[in-house]
């Protein structure tokens, strides 16, 4: 298990964590990416904005391949996380989801206790090592803790998950990612089910995991994009139409469509 | 033509200037109040028939139920002898273990079948593959007890023969396999649909965290879909304690304590279909008849209940 991970190589420092090349995807007939270059810094919180249906989302879902659970998909070009491409044909999808986690848009606790929610992803990477109880006590305090849920959930750790609130369970699903370690976390509208507070609250742990990963965020909320992250991608009908730092996205855009959209001209 | 067309146009015309009342009502205002009445007495009547079934049965047996039964011979004596003259027993011990034994080995066979080719056509088949299989499910379930009790007597019967060298093949192996054949489709359909209620962000979720697709399925999928699963089985145990045109060709129809799979049994349901025809209506034996038809009917009804329970279980969370 472990040998198998040191098949990524190690990138040099300032290389990105992400690059596309040349990638394009089709639903069927409908082609939703066109010929996406990218490169994503490592250690920042990039979003993904744009109108609804411009390829955010399923771009997003190709960097850990999860888009292949549909057989209607046909992807072509490159990625590379962390200097490997995750697309080559060698390459095992077990060890790119460890490396790359994701949180969904509706956040989606399995049907399991809190605690086991946690162990999940920890137990199915490390099979062949039986980790005592006070290692996976010590798993689980240290990922909730992450997440800011501790202290709310050490008491009832063998609840169903899906008894806690949205928020709560969104944290979870993001407190899970950590044990497998992962260096990579992408976002799929995050805090869409939330209300305002609990939309605060998960920003705010965003916030507090960047540096430690290179985190990927696909936001509907052009605030948000603002408020919580370092560089911004506009997309538009499947093309990248700008990348550049949110700050200067916000103020000063290069594109008319950019500026059109950001200003609320249409989308 | 054309001059019809006009008549019928100038006559609307003529509705429409005074259809400002609110209470006209047109042909589809009686047809709706006719069909919601056919369809209420058709759903009323299914009921009706059941509880009057249920009603003459019970009727039937209870004169033997009051009068002539014995409770602890009928339901411990091993010894089904209706036509000793002298002594005529009823006792009912050795075709509740008939009806058993050939159930429990059906459940064995049709068990790991039907979950197996559930999580085959739920999470493994795609495109045309899993439409065909479904249909095929779908066409096994037709097939009439008859067939499969054929089946048993000309095929199973020489196979099992030759196979384990007994003298007899018409026995609770053969009647287990035929009845395990006949109830597994029926069972992976209930636990296909169960498999396909279990809902899809599970699955995408536990593939994100990089879980292989059967560590999914065992540690998500099966705990998710538990309780359906379970009504799925009990429906098919309902299934074999029930069945009996198949069962009465295949187990050899005699009556015996079994103790082995190659020993010939009879069940309870195969007695009634060969023996109620020879008997005088309204006679002991008739109504033994009948009194094992109520316990049969309780069985089936008990089972059959507990499995919708257990799978509503499922849907209400």
């Amino acid at each position: 298990m472990n040998a198998s991970t040191d098949n990524f190589t190690t990138a040099p420092e300032n290389a990105p964590a992400i690059e596309t090349q040349n990638l394009s995807l089709w639903y069927g007939n409908f082609q939703a990416l066109e010929n996406i270059d990218l490169k994503i810094k490592k250690g920042m919180i990039t979003s993904l904005i744009g109108p609804s249906g411009c390829g955010k989302s399923t771009l997003l879902r190709c960097v850990n391949r999860i888009n292949e659970r549909f057989d209607y998909v046909r992807i072509n070009g490159k990625i590379h996380v962390e200097g490997q491409n995750i697309y080559a044909p060698e390459v095992e999808l077990i060890q790119v989801r460890k490396r790359i986690g994701m949180v969904f848009q509706r956040p989606n606790p399995l049907p399991i206790s809190i605690r086991e929610n946690i162990l999940f992803g920890h137990q199915i990477h490390h099979k062949n090592q039986k980790s005592s109880k006070e290692e996976k006590d010590a798993i689980v305090e240290d990922a909730l803790k992450h997440v800011l849920l501790w202290d709310k959930v050490k008491d009832r750790l063998h609840r169903d998950a899906i008894s806690l609130s949205l928020e709560e369970q969104q944290k979870l699903c993001i407190a899970r990612l950590l044990p497998v370690k992962p260096s990579v976390l992408l976002m799929d509208e995050p805090c869409s089910a939330l209300d305002p507070k609990g939309t605060e609250a998960v920003e705010e742990l965003i916030w507090e995991l960047r540096g430690k990963f290179t985190i990927l965020i696909v936001t509907h909320n052009m605030a948000q994009a603002r408020r919580a992250s370092e560089e911004s991608i506009f997309m538009l009908m499947g093309k990248v139409v700008e990348h550049t730092e949110t700050g200067q996205m916000f103020v000063t855009p290069r594109h008319k469509e950019t500026a059109d959209y950001i200003e609320g001209r249409y989308g | 033509m054309e001059d019809l067309n006009s008549i019928s146009l100038n006559s609307q015309n003529e509705k429409n200037i005074g259809s400002d009342q609110l209470d006209q009502r047109n042909l589809d205002w009686y047809i709706d109040k006719a069909v919601s009445m056919i369809v209420f007495i058709a759903g009323i009547s299914a009921i009706i028939f059941i509880v009057g079934i249920f009603l003459f049965i019970a009727k039937e047996g209870l004169s033997f139920i009051i009068k002539d039964m014995d409770f602890t011979e009928f339901f411990t004596s091993p010894y089904w002898e209706p036509s000793d003259e002298d002594a005529p027993e009823y006792g009912i011990l050795a075709l509740i273990l008939g009806t058993a034994s050939v159930t429990g080995l059906a459940m064995l066979i049709a068990i790991p079948f039907s979950l197996g080719t559930a999580i085959y056509i739920s999470e493994f088949a795609t495109g045309r593959t899993k439409e065909f299989l479904k249909i095929l499910v779908e066409l096994l379930a037709a097939i009439p007890s008859v067939v499969w009790g054929f089946i048993g007597l000309t095929i199973m019967n020489p196979i099992i023969i030759k196979l384990f060298n007994v003298p007899v093949g018409l026995n609770i192996l053969n009647a287990g396999v035929i009845l395990g054949l006949m109830a597994a489709p029926i069972m992976t359909s209930i636990a296909e649909d169960t498999l396909k209620a279990v809902p899809d962000h599970y699955r995408e979720a536990a593939e994100a965290l990089g879980a292989t697709k059967w560590q999914m399925i065992y540690k998500v999928v099966l705990p998710a879909a538990k309780n359906g699963l379970l009504g799925a089985v009990l429906l098919g145990v309902g299934r074999g304690f029930g069945e009996t045109m198949a069962v009465l060709m295949a187990t050899g129809h005699s009556i015996n304590i079994p103790t082995s799979i190659f020993d010939s049994v009879r069940a309870l349901t195969a007695t009634i279909a060969a023996e109620l025809g020879e008997t005088a209506q309204g006679s002991e034996h008739y109504g033994a008849l009948f009194t094992i038809g109520i316990f049969l009917f309780l069985i089936t009804f008990i089972i059959n209940l507990s499995a919708d329970l257990i799978i509503r279980g499922v849907r209400k969370k």
